[in-house]
């Protein structure tokens, strides 16, 4: 059985339905992106499958023995935490909270738990610093370590590289999938179609063209093809320093010629593929 | 000098009085980190206005214990700013000043209009301030004071850690299932029972200033939640017995005593943040 599965859902607020019959699921080792533009309900659907927010109709349903509880998630960082005067330890102990239930303290478990989660994810060696001293990446991977103090079986990402450097993003994907592989189901929202595309086993696209399954048939299908090539030629254009409205006027006359573009992108992930597993080794 | 202070000691209400002042500083820095952390910092100075409020109305009313109607009053005005500021159509700051300059201007007015005492500036001043009102405690109050005190600092331990995630990061909390509004309901009573209890000590003006400077002091410095809560309390309770036998010796008022001790301290301790910063 799937460990996360949703039926026809409704998403949207205050009577405004932003997305319609949506129905996908996560099976253990999964690794799910969910890519779509601004607005068009990744994070709604996100506080859907996390409970906090009732689909408008449909159903988000846990199995294969995982407890809604028990997912480990990683929200967008906050202004408040930017600043806050804690450890990396207490932070990461936080992630235990739901173990921890109405105990007033954590046991001696739950610490232990923390501390092999900062091992994992090569921070012990600053588990006393300051938590807003810490660069961007450290930042995330301490807020990664929390998540997996909360769960053994799936991680919930929202945009985790956002705001990071290209080689801090790189390397945080590394680690993402490196969890993966270690036998964790990752769900993550991304901005990033082309390292959605690289490092995902499914996508979830949402928005004008849906599209479920696997990342192979994504790159075929019409959503994928619209959206990879959109991508490739923004990057182009920036690099070739033309400005924001020929951009446009561009991406309506060129879609055919830009479907190349997408094979020759997809076949590139290959070799990129390789350098990333060298980073992956570095300790 | 020792000797005025060993003659003044002998009397049992600066005894009072430093006992309660001791609390109350306790009590009141506990919660300033979280309060200061989630841009709460104006809540305290709403509640004390609502305080302020409910004061005047129990003094109208010829009240001999204000506390009765203070406390349940100032508890409900807590209750309803944090459920404002979530959902909001003002936002959580303006309803906060609206609450806290309407509060204020209300109860002087009725202080104004059925007035009891001949003094009305006077009674209006030490409330506002503090003044003298923590030299006059009875023992009743000094009693209630400290239950209330042990009270708010046990349920401040038992919860500490629920308190940290909660100010950590109030949607992961939410995520693995924490009751986070059932705990910032929590806060915010707490928060309420405070500042009725430092209604005596500094009046109701300067609470806020008892709340936050010494978790805003212990913040420069300090660099986990706990080496920050540990020094906020024990930074507010030396600068409170420091401002009260002050205020007693060279007869300043005491409120305005204890807040001038906690600015110095934040200065100093501002300092040593940027001189350990720069090494």
């Amino acid at each position: 059985m799937a460990e996360l599965t949703c039926r026809d859902l409704v998403l949207g607020y205050d009577g405004e339905v932003l997305v319609k019959d949506l129905s996908f699921q996560v099976n253990k080792g999964d690794y799910l992106c969910i890519v779509g533009s601004n607005g068009s309900g990744k994070s709604t659907l996100m506080r859907t499958i996390l409970h906090l927010q009732a689909p408008m109709s449909g159903t988000v349903e846990y199995g294969d023995g995982l407890r809604p509880n028990e997912i480990g998630y990683l929200p967008q960082q906050t202004l408040v935490q930017r600043d806050f005067p804690a450890s990396v330890r207490e932070i990461v102990l936080s992630g235990c909270q739901a173990r921890c239930g109405l105990r007033p303290f954590y046991n001696r478990e739950e610490k232990q738990l923390a501390e092999e989660s900062m091992e994992r994810l090569g921070i012990s060696s600053f588990a006393d610093r300051c938590y807003r001293e810490l660069s961007g990446g450290q930042q995330q991977r301490v807020l990664l370590a929390r998540a997996l103090c909360a769960t053994r079986r799936l991680l919930l990402l929202d945009e985790p590289v956002t705001g990071l450097d290209p080689k801090v993003t790189a390397e945080m994907y590394q680690l993402i999938r490196k969890l993966n592989r270690e036998g964790i189901s990752v769900i993550m929202i991304s901005h990033d179609v082309h390292a959605a595309a690289k490092y995902a086993s499914h996508i979830l696209h949402i928005g004008r063209d849906m599209f479920f399954g696997p990342v192979e048939l994504y790159r075929q299908s019409k959503a994928g093809k619209r959206y990879l090539n959109l991508e490739a030629e923004d990057d182009a254009d920036r690099e070739a320093g033309i400005p924001e409205a020929g951009d446009l006027a561009d991406r309506e006359a060129g879609i055919p010629e830009a479907g190349d573009l997408a094979g020759a992108e997809a076949e590139e992930t290959g070799p990129a593929d390789g350098t990333g597993e060298g980073g992956e080794k570095r300790p | 000098m020792t000797a005025k202070l060993a003659l003044y000691f002998s009397y049992p209400f600066v005894r009072y009085a430093l006992i309660v002042g001791v609390l109350i500083a306790l009590c009141s820095s506990l919660l300033g980190v979280t309060l200061v952390l989630k841009r709460f910092s104006f809540i305290g100075d709403g509640l004390s206005h609502v305080a302020f409020g409910a004061m005047a109305i129990a003094s109208v009313l010829n009240l001999t214990d204000s506390m009765v109607l203070v406390l349940p009053f100032t508890v409900v005005a807590a209750v309803l700013l944090l459920r404002v500021g979530q959902n909001a159509k003002i936002k959580g700051d303006a309803v906060i000043a609206m609450v806290s300059v309407g509060a204020l201007a209300i109860g002087y007015l009725l202080m104004n209009i059925f007035s009891t005492s001949a003094n009305i500036s006077g009674d209006v001043c030490s409330t506002l301030f503090g003044s003298t009102s923590i030299l006059t405690l009875s023992l009743f109050e000094v009693r209630l004071c400290v239950a209330l005190s042990v009270v708010v600092v046990l349920v401040f331990v038992v919860f500490y850690n629920k308190i940290f995630a909660v100010t950590f990061d109030e949607s992961f909390a939410m995520a693995v299932g924490t009751p986070v509004n059932r705990y910032n309901l929590m806060i915010a009573v707490i928060i309420a029972v405070i500042i009725v209890l430092a209604m005596n000590l500094v009046g109701s003006l300067l609470i806020s200033a008892l709340v936050i400077f010494p978790a805003l002091s212990a913040m420069r410095v300090f660099k986990s939640f706990l080496s920050v809560t540990v020094c906020s309390a024990v930074l507010s309770v030396v600068c409170s017995v420091a401002g009260l036998l002050v205020s007693i010796l060279a007869g300043t008022p005491v409120g305005s005593t204890i807040v001038a001790a906690d600015i110095l301290a934040f200065f100093l301790f501002a300092a040593a943040g940027k001189a350990a910063g720069r090494q």
